[in-house]
């Protein structure tokens, strides 16, 4: 607006804050800045930044700053941390079953590890993933906004994109068909988060791992031939197991953000 | 600055009942409680466990009503509500500023690194931040504790057994932190520890087999107790008093 720019000597006094400038330049100085651009740069450094850096960086120096490159939560918005173990161990046993299978180990008359043991892999990693015994922040998540069934089916997808291609490798390496340990393994998996909308995960889990012990490896072993419940006739009973889990999960979803689940 | 509420209190329960497996641990409270530090006291099995797991809302009341925040959708709620659990249970490969990160993750939270610098920095474990959690003592794994609880900045704080493995003087810093989180939170801390509540509370809320049996300034609990109680504070002499307990030196 005006022609008449300051001088840097009143500039410099106005910068510092020095309370003997005549008011009617104070004023003067004050309304020119409001409207030129160029002398407000001449303005800076500006003192006051100056004067809280100066305290600043000593402190700077000391405190740790924020590491940006690892954000470990973004992992484990899928994995529970609790469940690394396991899902290592599921591989193991998996790789374990192969093997033997290879060397040519049988229960009986060719029945395959791999199909005994695909029902039984992911409840232990549910079961880890959810489990009061298994993941020691289990109440602390619990009370989270997150908790709750997208949680939960987050962290199952988790466990069967592990145990699921190990399990189709496997089923490759020893000639065993989709169809007879796909299904088995996929109703235990929603059985155990099923009945533990009821009983609490753990205990599901439990209660499933004896059941596949009674009904599917005992038979085998005491006859020496596959269980029916493995038999690819059976898969249609299988396909309604699974329905039946989810549409219990559908009803009780809620249960998931409480304590009762994680018994 | 704190906007105004449409609520009266943070918290407000009627004729409250929660059980904890076949037992009926809290058995008919009533209370209100608002802003400030409240503390939750009473002897073991008391059901305070079990109140402040019900008020994280990871356990559902059996019957009574319930009131939290004036009544809210169930995840905005728990956005603002932060929790330690009596048995703070935490993993142990995790450093700490991924443990509290992930904690803040799990609620939901936006810009969580500098959330999470602010709660760690506020229990002092800036310069531990990037161990891990297996490296530190007891005191230290309590205020990760902390850390993970107020990261959200909550409206409703609930503590459970806070205190249990600070030393003297990280009791005398938690106290201050508890004062200075109290005066625009509703804070409730359980404690066996009279003197914490002495020192660090607004409000008393005292529980008995499930009932509530005081609520009011630690004075008024002061004035409750005479010289012929059980204790060796005003305190803890008014608490004996209210929970009837004879004094027999040398009986448990």
């Amino acid at each position: 607006m005006t022609a008449h720019h300051p001088s840097e000597q009143l500039l410099h006094r106005y910068s510092r804050g020095d309370d003997d400038i005549p008011a009617d330049q104070l004023w003067g100085v004050e309304s020119h800045l409001e409207s030129c651009a160029p002398c407000r740069g001449r303005l800076a450094p500006d003192p006051t930044a100056q004067a809280v850096w100066t305290n600043l960086e000593p402190l700077l120096d000391r405190t740790p700053q924020m590491s940006r490159a690892r954000a470990r939560w973004r992992v484990h918005g899928w994995v529970s941390p609790a469940a690394g173990p396991w899902l290592a161990m599921i591989l193991l046993v998996t790789a374990a079953a192969v093997a033997l299978d290879r060397v040519g180990f049988v229960v009986g008359e060719r029945v395959s590890l791999v199909v005994l043991i695909a029902p039984a892999l992911p409840v232990l990693g549910v079961a880890a993933s959810w489990g009061r015994s298994l993941d020691p922040a289990h109440e602390v998540t619990a009370a989270t906004p997150r908790a709750g069934l997208p949680l939960v089916l987050r962290r199952t997808v988790a466990v069967l994109a592990v145990v699921v291609p190990g399990l189709a490798a496997a089923g490759v390496l020893t000639g065993v068909g989709f169809v007879r340990w796909l299904l088995p393994c996929l109703a235990f998996t929603v059985g155990t988060l099923a009945l533990g909308t009821l009983i609490g995960v753990t205990r599901a889990a439990v209660v499933l791992i004896a059941a596949w012990a009674l009904v599917i490896v005992a038979p085998t072993i005491a006859f020496s031939r596959m269980a029916v419940a493995l038999d690819p006739a059976a898969a249609p009973v299988w396909a309604g197991l699974l329905v039946a889990g989810l549409a219990v999960l559908a009803a009780r979803r809620m249960a998931f953000a409480r304590l009762e689940v994680n018994r | 600055m704190t906007a105004p509420t449409t609520y009266a209190w943070e918290i407000e329960a009627r004729d409250l009942r929660v059980r904890a497996g076949r037992r009926m641990a809290v058995d008919g409270v009533t209370l209100t409680m608002g802003r400030g530090v409240h503390g939750l006291l009473g002897p073991n099995g008391a059901g305070k466990t079990t109140l402040i797991r019900a008020l994280a809302t990871v356990l559902k009341p059996a019957t009574g009503e319930l009131s939290l925040l004036g009544g809210m959708d169930f995840r905005e709620l728990r956005r603002r509500i932060g929790y330690l659990p009596q048995e703070f249970g935490h993993h142990r490969r995790f450093t700490v500023r991924e443990f509290v990160a992930y904690v803040a993750w799990l609620k939901e939270m936006r810009d969580i690194p500098a959330a999470v610098q602010r709660a760690v920095e506020r229990v002092g474990l800036a310069d531990r931040a990037d161990d891990r959690m297996k490296t530190l003592s007891g005191g230290m794994i309590r205020r990760v504790g902390i850390a993970q609880a107020i990261v959200n900045d909550p409206e409703i704080l609930l503590l459970d057994e806070p205190t249990a493995g600070l030393d003297p003087a990280q009791r005398l810093r938690f106290r201050e932190l508890l004062a200075e989180i109290g005066t625009d939170t509703c804070v409730v801390v359980s404690t066996h520890l009279v003197e914490d509540v002495a020192a660090a509370c607004t409000d008393v809320v005292l529980l008995s087999q499930g009932k509530l049996v005081f609520q009011g300034t630690p004075e008024q609990l002061a004035a409750k107790g005479t010289a012929g109680h059980a204790g060796d504070s005003p305190i803890e002499r008014g608490y004996s008093a209210l929970l009837g307990l004879p004094h027999r030196p040398g009986t448990w």
